[in-house]
């Protein structure tokens, strides 16, 4: 159902998705800040260009299915889901608070075009193996299964069972963009816990492994049109992305991974990214 | 004796409980297409290898990997498919209890999971492997649904059952040949508990594997003056509290019977449920708050006192309670 947007249009989209992702955390209160932001390029890419879905039809048989498996990176997913018009922005406003459809970690039963529930981490990869694994049963061939994890996230044993499943059922529907972007919540991830030789580890489990800039959405776009052209393997894009991407004070700071900005804060980064980083005028100043 | 559904005179013929899952298992499949099957490397020991055999390409082998059987089962069933899982139940539950709360319970997907080998009887193998805790762990889960049926013919019928059951469902099974107490027409619903032997001077209720036990008991009861009441709950949750609060309210004495901790178990249930509607002199007979051990299992059914016997000892207390007595 995607119109054909151009690059400059989906940047656009990601700067507005941003924005939007600063005023629902300042609002909150709570959530994690970084993340969904390194995340914004690639879930516009997705929602904008790469899925096949219908915001009109959440449950549509044939959509490609969109696991998020690092549920605190939600907000990213509920701004992209708004803006594509899934429902009204209005609604993003009620993030975190009691009775929203918009929970702090996304519940599947709560909200039409989630897929899933998660949070604790490790989980949806597996889940994006079952579903694939059940498509293949059922001979169908045109419905990808993407699934968006944290690098950090990959710390976790079930994470790993799943990559040896995947390799093992050469599950080559299944695409796991893996945000790598070096942060989590102790410290930068090669100093919590080693995951380098990144790609190596993926590849030894029998996954096709795309390294991408992830705060570009061509490369987002292009990487998961060659991943779909994959048929002998599941495929792991490493899409390496800055934490905070957009927001100067936010950008690189792992302090940034759980927290929400403050009222002046959010003034700052709302203002830096309606300038565009000064480049151009905000009409709201 | 006022015995309702079984035969007490003679024999019973043994079968372990969990081929009656592997046979409800193939038909389940022949007659609903969606039903899908994976197992953690246990695929004959949890007698799924009759599923297999029928229907290999409904078939997922997952390896040694309980936090993944549950998982991929959540996404197979988010694509459409009744997935039925299966491992001892040390490990599933045991091991992957947070991914069932997470992308089974709150998640609210149909997935099917088996724990076979579960209770004290598993036997030489030893406490790593007798799973005591799982009616716990499983209890505390909103949406879960606990089946632990008495016997090979209940867990088929039981295995049927959960194919159409839209919610998560759990079933423990045992390793042992168990005595086969039920028939093809007793009758069998999910959060049904069966009145199997009529009484009115104590209620013993029982699940799982202890059914037997309990009307052992009851029989020794008789004899002893004391007409027992037999309540088999093979759906521990959602608890049937209509049935139990009728022969608990008639009775005014209880006692309970699990190969499970009586903490949290069906012991834990019934406490809270008469606890709340109607108190009642009550005894637990289950695993006390310990680990089992090696040992053959009817040695360590008497050892961990879970037999007929004890079940019959703890009745006399409860009587003498509800008589006014000082226990």
């Amino acid at each position: 159902m995607n119109h054909q947007l151009s690059i400059h249009q989906l940047e656009t989209i990601a700067n507005n998705i941003r924005e939007d992702i600063i005023r629902m955390l300042e609002h909150a209160g709570s959530g994690h800040s970084a993340g969904p932001l390194g995340l914004a390029d690639i879930f516009t890419a997705l929602y904008f260009d790469i899925l096949r879905h219908d915001p009109s039809n959440p449950d549509w048989a044939d959509r490609d299915i969109l696991i998020l498996s690092n549920g605190h990176c939600i907000p990213v997913r509920y701004a992209a889901m708004a803006r594509a018009g899934y429902f009204d922005r209005k609604e993003l406003m009620t993030l975190r608070k009691l009775g929203s459809r918009l929970q702090g970690h996304p519940e599947r039963k709560r909200l039409p075009g989630l897929e899933s529930t998660s949070g604790p981490l490790g989980s949806g990869l597996s889940q994006a193996c079952g579903i694939a694994l059940a498509h293949r049963m059922d001979g169908v061939n045109h419905r990808w299964v993407y699934v968006v994890m944290g690098d950090g996230e990959t710390d976790e044993g079930n994470v790993w069972e799943a990559a040896m499943l995947a390799g093992n059922y050469r599950l080559s529907k299944v695409i796991a963009i893996i945000d790598r972007n070096n942060i989590q919540i102790d410290g930068p991830t090669e100093a919590v816990m080693q995951l380098e030789d990144y790609k190596e580890k993926w590849e030894a489990f029998g996954w096709h492994v795309i390294e991408i800039d992830g705060n570009n959405i061509e490369d987002v776009i292009d990487a998961c049109s060659m991943a779909r052209a994959i048929v002998e393997k599941p495929i792991a894009i490493i899409a390496h992305t800055v934490p905070g991407k957009g927001v100067d004070f936010m950008e690189y700071d792992f302090h940034w991974h759980g927290s929400p900005p403050n009222y002046e804060q959010a003034k700052k980064a709302l203002n830096e990214l309606r300038t565009l980083g000064g480049k151009i005028k905000s009409e709201h100043e | 004796m006022n015995n309702l559904y079984v035969d007490l005179t003679g024999d019973f013929m043994s079968e372990p409980i969990r081929k009656g899952f592997g046979r409800g298992l193939e038909k389940a499949g022949s007659m609903y297409p969606n039903v899908v099957a994976a197992c953690a490397d246990l695929t004959e020991s949890t007698q799924m290898h009759l599923f297999k055999k029928s229907f290999p390409e409904r078939f997922i082998e997952i390896g040694i990997a309980e936090q993944n059987l549950v998982t991929v089962a959540s996404g197979l069933a988010a694509a459409g498919k009744i997935p039925f899982v299966s491992s001892y139940a040390a490990f599933s539950p045991g091991r992957n209890w947070e991914q069932i709360r997470t992308t089974i319970c709150l998640n609210d997907q149909p997935v099917k999971l088996i724990g076979s080998h579960a209770g004290i009887s598993v036997g030489p193998d030893g406490a790593t492997h007798q799973m005591l805790e799982d009616i716990a762990l499983m209890r505390v889960l909103p949406n879960m649904v606990i089946i632990a049926p008495a016997d090979s013919i209940e867990a088929e019928k039981a295995t049927l059952a959960m194919a159409i059951d839209t919610r998560p469902n759990y079933m423990r099974l045992a390793r042992e040949a168990t005595p086969v107490i039920t028939t093809l027409d007793t009758p069998f619903e999910i959060g049904r508990a069966e009145v199997i032997e009529k009484g009115s001077d104590i209620s013993i209720i029982s699940t799982g594997t202890m059914t037997y036990h309990a009307l052992k008991a009851a029989e020794k009861l008789y004899k002893d003056g004391i007409e027992a009441e037999v309540v088999h709950v093979a759906t521990i949750k959602p608890l049937d509290t209509e049935t139990i609060l009728k022969s608990v309210r008639k009775t005014l004495a209880v006692v309970t019977a699990e190969e499970a901790q009586i903490i949290g178990g069906l012991g834990g249930a019934i406490s809270e449920l008469i606890g709340e509607f109607c108190p009642a002199p009550m005894l637990r007979v289950g695993v006390k708050d310990r680990f089992g051990e090696s040992g053959e299992p009817d040695e360590l059914l008497k050892h961990f006192g879970l037999d007929a016997e004890h079940i019959r000892m703890a009745a006399h207390h409860v009587m003498e309670r509800k008589g006014g007595g000082k226990y």
